[in-house]
Formats: structure tokens, C-alpha cells, sequence
């Protein structure tokens, strides 16, 4: 069976699955859902088919698995939205239309050679600087939760570090190649850019008060300069480098030190200063609301979960029991959903890409392409160990999405749009040798 | 670059695999716990989808059922109480915003099916996969609402508790605390839950004041001075003590109380039995100093001081009786030099009790010197009319010898015949009770008490009476409502 073909048969069982949990959502909760859920299984599956059909004929050679296994996250993610929020799952489709036409468009236009990207690594470097600072910019810039992650034109929200992301890995994939001989040697003239980088990350982390999207840029910086240098100890430098940073800037910002104590201590016996109303309170009832909130959810999926569409996500009377759910806290309302086998399985989707993603970046034979399939792929799976990992209380919640599944536009395009690189990637690596 | 692509990898598959890790921590370890948290609504109003089992009082009365509603597609059940202010304390509630409290809480896991019977496990899985609403399991309480309603007209417009229960299995048929509250209100109207005009402050109608509301014993906690003393073989009913009408301690005068018939008497030459006839301070005084503080304290354990009393009420709304130290438990290691002796032997120094305990204490009296534990369950029946569980009475231990016990009895027959337990008095049955007038601090007003049981040598009932904020004292104010609780249960219309 060729390549696409597999896609298309992989695509059609997503489709069938996808039908299934809307019809689950659907039938747990018929009163209030129409059966408008099921002509979303409908929709989506057209979508993915032209989706199939442009990468049918822009990279045929590409892997057959990554397309499906994004589809069925963003199903999964989707059918959840559904469940929360009904008006939410159309906006969100949208995107997913968005995303697509994104992703096609970045097929097509690199489908002869996309390693040209390469010459203008400067121009995406400057774009990710850009981008980041954006939402600094007085009137433009958003603050939601303490963190100014957005900005906004009229009504359109975006969050421009989604993008930046992507620009950030071209630059350091086309500057890493370059440079990678000269950086192995170890000289402390070639740490300068280095420090530059940990600077600028430092920079983002103070002006947007985000450590997680501040973790998940260094980090990706710290992935690929090992994959280019295979020097452990640079990574190791750079990673107290940060750690010493962090410290620091939890000593010094308030909104980051609120963080780290919710995570340590989400729980108060005594009412403790809340810096959201000024009164004293329980840290339960104040800052670490929210995280405790969810894990109640997660708690009470259990070992099989409530199903689909049964999850007890608000009081009788409407009133929403868990903030943020279909953004930050969407993991929490599948966990309840699917409980422990469920969730399992869709981090092990999650260890599947990444491990298909790695095989690309392993295939590929120039270092500007294992460099970026390196990067996208370690990104794609740091920020859903940020994301998940902060609900979970594994490390200080910070809120950023996980990839294909939470609700939100520029991250669903941003991902469709790494998912289109690894496809060319993969296409370029696989594509019969022409002498 | 391939060798670093491959451990980058790993290092990417570690991560995921922390993940799974930790959902599996809080999905499964941490996951009863969390349920347990007071803030945790999701595990609560989840539990609205189970239609939670009633409760009935011993005659079939409703004490809590179900309103049946639909909120956003789904069926959920609500609480509803006919019974209202009667049974709030004992029964609690079980709300949204709130959580739960009484037996809606301790009771919660046969309420909710949760229970660990294996026909139940079947019964919910069974319904679960049929996707039928669960069914809780009844409960069947040994309260009489008639007993109960009594009680609680009696203290009616008071600050006080009433417990009656039967002294030879334990069961209890009242368990009254007032001001109460009407539990309907608790969801929607939290606020409008209030209880004005009450003679005490704060008025605090959620209190359980019967099984929660710890007072000083008085003249009652006599009854465990003379069963330390008797049973342990320091004295005889016929021991002789002079009462000058005071005790000298550590070189201070300490006056007998005030009778109601006038100022302090000196009776003179007395017996020991004489001595709690008449509730003579200074003969118990004496009879501290000369056991001493440890005796005394080792029998309050005998009869369940310093644990909480194994009703089936949560904890949380339970208290231990016995010394209290800066508002918590107290047992003097060194009571020899800790406890003044004296003024422990007729129940004031740091005592602080609970009206049930002070039940209990009647009860092991009346059962010949066995302890029984206090049960308001008397059995569970699943939503098929099959009892699972029969609540057995259960006794908790020896206190005093039979004949002890005996002597005790008659002691407290004659304070009723011909001492200050007079208005307890019924024609033709034997009681046998003692009073209790607890100084609260403030000159003239006191905590009274009444405990008693009925008829005294083949004992029906037992009953505890307190009422705070009292000017009379307890054979004045406290003995009638005992008298006519007594009555009722012992009237032929008793088994309603």
C-alpha cells in the first residue's frame, strides 16, 4: 500500500472515531446538544480529506501517520469543546479551516524546496523578536491572568508567541548549521550568541511575566544546540544559566513568585493574603483556585472516567465548577472524561508523534532539516509537558496550550503549520534519489 | 547529529512518560483524598445524579427524601426534610455549596451506594451499565419522632440538649439540640439561617449541642466520683462524714451550692449515700481528696470520657467529655499535682462534657454497670426493601462491678424519693436520677442538668437533660423536662 493510501485508511478510522465521540457527547447529553454534533464528524472529515488530497500532491513521499494522529487530536480536542462549550466548538472549527487552509499553503509554496528558507534565517530570527515583543506594545498587548501573551485587533485575539515559535526554530536550525563546527570547539568568543539568546529569553520571560512560553523558547534553544554540538555540557550551562535567571526573577516579580508558592503549597489550613481582592483567604479559595479545581476533576475521572459528554463540569444551575476549562484545563476535563486508560492513550498519541516526528529529523540528510525536524518535534513535546505537566503539579502552572487539542486560533495554525514542515521534511527524506 | 536526534528523543518520551505518571498518581493514589476535600464540588454535585437513600425515623417518618428535578438535560436529586427543625442536627443536610454534615455526611457512602456490600457493588454496577440512575440504600433510624418532638417543644425558646435512649442496647430514641434550624433552607438561604431571641450567645443553631456542646457537669459528674469510689472498694454507701457546709482546700473554704429551698445547709453527720441524696458538696469534696484526682479520671475513661462517643454522627460533630486545658482535651500525666481533687469530685474544675456522655453515664448505671454504645442507626435497607445491614447493640465495656451499680441505683432512687431530684418524681415508677447545677462563672446563672433513669431496677430508659444560662437550678428546671421525657417513652403509646 503506498504511503497516501495508508493516510487515507488511517484518516477514515479517525473519522469513524471522530463520529463516535460526538455521538457520545451526544447521547449523554441529548437535551442540550442538537444533532448539529454529528454533522461535525461530517465536516471534519471533509476537511481532512482535502488535507489528504494537498498532501497527495505536494508530498507524496511524506509519513502517512503524523496527518491522522494531528486529526485525531484535534477531534479529540474539539469533541471536548463541544461538550464545555457548544458556541466555542464552531469558533474553533473555524480556526480548524483556517488552520488547514495554513497548512496547505505551506505545502504548497515549499513543496519544491523548502531548505531556501534557510538563507533567510536572520529575517525569521528578527520575525520571532518581533512577534515576542508584540504584545508588550501599549494598546496592543492583552494581559489575561497576569501574563501579556495577546494582542488584539478589534475583536481578533492572537497570540503571536505560537508563530514566533516556529520563526524562532528556522533561525536556530539555519544559524546551528552554520555554526555548529566552530560552537563544538568550545571557545568563549562563540558563547556570545548564547548569552544573547538567554538574555532575550530572560527579556520575554520579565516582559510577558510567562514562564512557561520563557521555558519552552530556551528550552527548544537548548535541544537544538545539543542535537548541532553534541556538547551535554553546554545544554547543562545553559540550563543552570536559566535556572539561576528563574531564581532570580522569582525573587524579584510578584506574579512569578504567586506561581511557584501556588504550586508548592496549593493548599492552606489558615486563610492566607489574597492578592486578587486584597482580602484574606484560603489559598484554595484564592490563588491556586484554579489548580486545585482541576485536579479535583482529574481525581474524580478515575481509573475508566465519567464518558465523553458525562463529565460533571458545573452545578446544576450552570455555574461553571472549573475555570479556563477548554484552554489551560482541558486536559482536566478529558481526564475526568476518559479516566486513566483514556488520558493514557492520548499521551501515548502524543509519544507516537513525537516518536514519528524524530524519525523524520533522524531520515532527513542535510543538518538544516534535522535541525528543524529536531526542533519542531521537541517543541511540539515540551509544550505539552509544560502545559500538562502545570495541571498536573508536576512543575508551576503557566498557561499555554496543548498543541491541536485546547481551544484557541493561533495555536491551532501555528501547529498545523509545524505539522506542515515535518510532512516536507519527511517528503524530501523519502523521495526516491534522483541522480 | 543521529546519536543526539536519539537521545533528544528519549528525553522528549521521558517527559510524556512523567505525565502519565503523574495523571496516575492523582487518578488513582491521591484520588480518594481529593474527594474528601471540603472545596471539592465536582465529587459533590456529582453525587446529585444518585438518588440518595431516605431516612426514617423508627415509626416510617420521612426525615429526608428527594426532589427530582431537570437542569441542562440531566436528571439531578435534591434533598428535601419534611421533618425540619425536629431532627436537623442529627440528621444534617447534603447540599451543592455547603457539602454535608450529619448523618447526610457519616452516612454518606450507604446514601450513595458507595458502600462496600457486594450486593450493592453489583446492584450500581449493574444500574451503571444499564445507564439506569443508582440508588442509594435506606436508612432506618431508632429515633421516635414523638419522643423527639417532645424534647424539642420542651426546650423550645431554651438553650439546651436533650438525649433519651434505651440503657440496655443503646439505641437512642431522641437526640434533641435547640435552637435548631430548618436544613431546607441551607442550599439557597444560608444566610436566613439564624435564631433570634435565643437566651445564649452565639446562638449557633447548627450545633449539635447533644453529642457537640460541652458543658460543665456539675453535681451529675457526682455519679462518677461515687462509682470511682465505691466500685474501687475506698468507701461503703454507709461511710459517715461530717459537713460542716464547706470543704477546706489547699487552706480555702469551699461553700456547699445553694439548695432551692434556701442559703447553704450544714447537715452534719452524713453517710456517703446521704451524701449524693442531698448532692452535698463537701462530702464529695472530701471523698475527692481521699481517692484522689487519677482514680476518679481513670473511671471517666471507664465510661467513655476522653474518646469520642462511637455514634454514628461525623467526628467533626462529636466531642470527647472530659478535662479541657486551653480549649482542647486534656489528661493531667501527674494528676495527683494537676487536678484539684476536690473540686473534680463534684464536676467543676476544667470539666466539660457532652449531654450524651452524661446519657451514657445514667445508661451504665441502669445496665448494671455495662457501658452500651449510643446507636441512632437501627438498620439499612437497599432500594429493593432488603435490609443489608441490622445496626446490633454493641456494649463497650464494663464500668463498675453489679453491685456497684446496685448501690449507685439506690442512691439516685432516694435523691429522686426524698432529695433533690424531686420533680422527676412519677407515681408508681421508680426513678432514679440526680441533678446537676454547674456554675458558669456568672454569679447566678448556671448550666442545670438532669440525667436519670426509669424504672429503676428494670430500667426502660435513660435520659440526659442540660439547659445553659439557667437561673433555677437543675432539680427545678432540668428534672420536669427528664420527668415527663421518661413518661412518654414509658407510656403504652411508646412504641410510636
Amino acid at each position: 500500500m503506498s504511503l497516501r493510501n495508508r493516510e487515507l485508511l488511517n484518516l477514515v478510522v479517525v473519522g469513524a472515531l471522530t463520529a463516535l465521540g460526538f455521538a457520545s457527547v451526544y447521547i449523554a447529553r441529548q437535551s442540550v446538544v442538537s444533532t448539529a454534533s454529528l454533522s461535525y464528524a461530517g465536516f471534519f472529515l471533509a476537511l481532512y480529506l482535502v488535507a489528504h488530497l494537498v498532501a497527495r500532491y505536494a508530498v507524496p513521499y511524506a509519513d502517512p501517520y503524523l496527518l491522522p494522529m494531528a486529526a485525531l487530536l484535534t477531534a479529540i480536542g474539539l469533541t471536548e469543546i463541544y461538550r464545555i462549550h457548544p458556541d466555542d466548538a464552531f469558533r474553533q472549527g473555524v480556526w480548524i479551516i483556517i488552520a488547514v487552509a495554513a497548512f496547505a499553503g505551506t505545502l504548497l509554496a515549499l513543496r519544491r524546496d523548502y531548505r531556501r528558507l534557510e538563507s533567510y534565517k536572520y529575517i525569521f530570527g528578527l520575525t520571532a523578536i518581533g512577534l515576542l515583543v508584540l504584545p508588550a506594545i501599549p494598546g496592543l498587548g492583552t494581559t489575561v491572568n497576569g501574563a501579556r501573551l495577546w494582542i488584539h485587533f478589534g475583536s481578533l485575539q492572537f497570540q503571536p508567541g505560537e508563530i514566533a515559535k516556529l520563526c524562532l526554530i528556522v533561525f536556530l536550525a539555519g544559524y546551528l548549521r552554520e555554526k555548529r563546527e566552530v560552537l563544538a570547539q568550545g571557545r568563549l568568543k562563540d558563547f556570545g550568541p548564547l548569552l544573547v539568546i538567554w538574555g532575550g529569553a530572560m527579556l520575554v520571560l520579565v516582559e510577558t511575566n510567562d514562564l512557561g512560553s520563557a521555558l519552552l523558547y530556551f528550552g527548544i534553544f537548548l535541544a537544538m544546540l545539543y542535537v548541532a554540538t553534541g556538547r551535554l555540557l553546554f545544554t547543562a550551562i545553559g540550563l543552570s544559566l536559566f535556572l539561576a535567571g528563574s531564581y532570580f526573577v522569582y525573587t524579584q516579580v510578584t506574579h512569578v513568585h504567586e506561581r511557584v508558592t501556588i504550586w508548592l503549597h496549593p493548599w492552606t489550613d489558615h486563610k492566607v493574603y489574597c492578592a486578587l481582592n486584597g482580602h484574606m483567604a484560603l489559598r484554595q479559595d484564592c490563588g491556586s483556585y484554579q489548580l486545585v479545581k482541576s485536579l479535583y476533576s482529574i481525581a474524580s475521572g478515575g481509573f475508566g472516567g465519567t464518558g465523553l459528554g458525562k463529565e460533571t463540569i458545573s452545578t446544576a444551575e450552570g455555574h461553571p465548577l472549573i475555570p479556563s476549562l477548554n484552554t489551560d484545563f482541558i486536559y482536566s476535563a478529558l481526564a475526568q472524561g476518559l479516566g486513566l486508560i483514556g488520558i493514557s492513550a492520548l499521551i501515548l498519541l502524543f509519544m507516537v508523534f513525537v516518536l514519528r516526528g524524530m524519525r523524520i529529523a533522524l531520515l532527513a540528510d542535510d543538518g538544516f532539516s534535522k535541525l528543524v525536524g529536531a526542533g519542531l518535534t521537541f517543541g511540539f513535546a515540551f509544550q505539552t509537558f509544560i502545559i500538562v505537566g502545570g495541571v498536573l503539579r508536576l512543575i508551576p502552572l503557566t498557561g499555554i496550550t496543548l498543541p491541536f487539542v485546547s481551544y484557541g486560533g493561533s495555536s491551532v495554525v501555528a501547529n498545523f503549520v509545524l505539522l506542515a514542515g515535518l510532512l516536507l521534511i519527511s517528503n524530501r527524506a523519502n523521495a526516491p534519489k534522483t541522480p | 547529529m543521529n546519536r543526539q536526534i536519539t537521545k533528544l528523543a528519549v528525553a522528549s518520551l521521558i517527559l510524556l512518560a512523567a505525565l502519565i505518571g503523574a495523571t496516575t498518581y492523582w487518578q488513582t493514589w491521591a484520588s480518594a483524598g481529593l474527594a474528601e476535600k471540603q472545596d471539592n464540588a465536582i465529587q459533590r454535585v456529582a453525587q446529585f445524579r444518585i438518588k440518595r437513600g431516605l431516612i426514617r425515623a423508627a415509626d416510617g417518618t420521612l426525615l429526608a427524601t428527594n426532589v427530582r428535578r431537570k437542569v441542562n438535560g440531566q436528571t439531578l436529586y435534591f434533598r428535601r426534610y419534611p421533618s425540619r427543625k425536629l431532627f436537623a442536627q442529627l440528621v444534617g443536610y447534603s447540599t451543592q455549596v455547603r457539602s454535608r454534615a450529619g448523618l447526610e455526611q457519616s452516612e454518606n457512602a450507604y446514601l450513595t451506594s458507595s458502600n462496600a456490600n457486594l450486593g450493592t457493588i453489583l446492584n450500581k454496577t449493574l444500574d451503571k451499565i444499564k445507564g439506569v440512575t443508582i440508588t442509594g440504600n435506606d436508612l432506618i433510624l431508632s429515633v421516635r419522632p414523638r419522643i423527639q418532638r417532645l424534647a424539642m417543644s420542651q426546650l423550645a425558646g431554651k438553650c439546651g440538649a436533650a438525649v433519651v435512649m434505651n440503657p440496655r442496647t443503646g439505641k437512642v430514641y431522641a437526640l434533641a439540640s435547640q435552637p435548631s434550624y430548618d436544613p431546607n433552607l441551607v442550599e439557597k438561604h444560608f444566610d436566613q439561617i439564624k435564631a433570634p431571641g435565643a437566651p445564649c450567645q452565639p446562638a449557633a443553631p447548627l450545633l449539635n449541642r447533644a453529642t457537640d456542646g460541652l458543658f460543665t457537669p456539675g453535681s451529675t459528674f457526682k455519679v462518677v466520683t461515687a462509682t470511682a469510689a465505691l466500685d474501687a472498694h475506698k468507701f461503703t454507701p454507709e461511710s459517715t462524714f461530717d459537713d460542716p457546709g464547706y470543704c477546706i482546700e489547699y487552706g480555702k473554704q469551699v461553700s456547699n451550692a445553694a439548695s432551692p429551698d434556701g442559703p447553704v445547709e450544714a447537715f452534719g453527720q452524713v453517710t456517703f449515700a446521704q451524701g449524693l441524696q442531698h448532692s452535698i458538696n463537701s462530702v464529695f469534696c472530701n471523698i475527692g481528696k481521699a481517692i484522689g484526682a487519677g482514680l476518679i479520671l481513670d473511671y471517666t475513661k471507664k465510661f467513655g470520657f476522653y474518646e469520642d462517643p462511637p455514634l454514628e454522627t461525623p467526628a467533626n460533630e462529636k466531642a470527647a467529655s472530659g478535662l479541657y486545658h486551653g480549649g482542647r482535651l486534656f489528661f493531667p500525666p501527674h494528676p495527683a499535682t494537676q487536678v484539684d481533687p476536690g473540686r473534680l469530685a463534684f464536676g467543676q474544675e476544667t470539666l466539660a462534657v457532652t449531654p450524651l456522655q452524661m446519657a451514657m453515664v445514667a445508661s451504665t448505671v441502669a445496665n448494671k454497670g455495662v457501658a452500651m454504645e449510643p446507636q441512632v442507626l437501627d438498620r439499612v435497607v437497599d432500594s429493593s426493601g432488603k435490609t443489608i445491614v441490622r445496626v446490633h447493640p454493641q456494649a463497650l465495656r464494663r464500668v463498675m462491678s453489679r453491685q456497684t451499680a446496685g448501690e449507685i441505683t439506690s442512691m439516685m432512687v432516694a435523691a429522686v424519693d426524698d432529695g433533690t431530684g424531686g420533680a422527676a418524681a412519677i407515681p408508681g415508677i421508680q426513678v432514679a436520677g440526680k441533678t446537676g447545677t454547674a456554675e458558669t462563672g456568672t454569679s447566678g446563672i448556671n448550666t442545670t442538668w438532669f440525667i436519670c433513669f426509669a424504672p429503676a431496677y428494670r430500667p426502660q430508659v435513660a435520659v440526659a437533660v442540660t439547659l445553659e444560662n439557667q437561673r433555677g437550678f437543675g432539680g427545678t428546671t432540668a428534672a420536669p423536662i427528664a420527668k415527663q421525657l421518661m413518661q412518654a417513652v414509658l407510656s403504652p403509646r411508646s412504641n410510636k
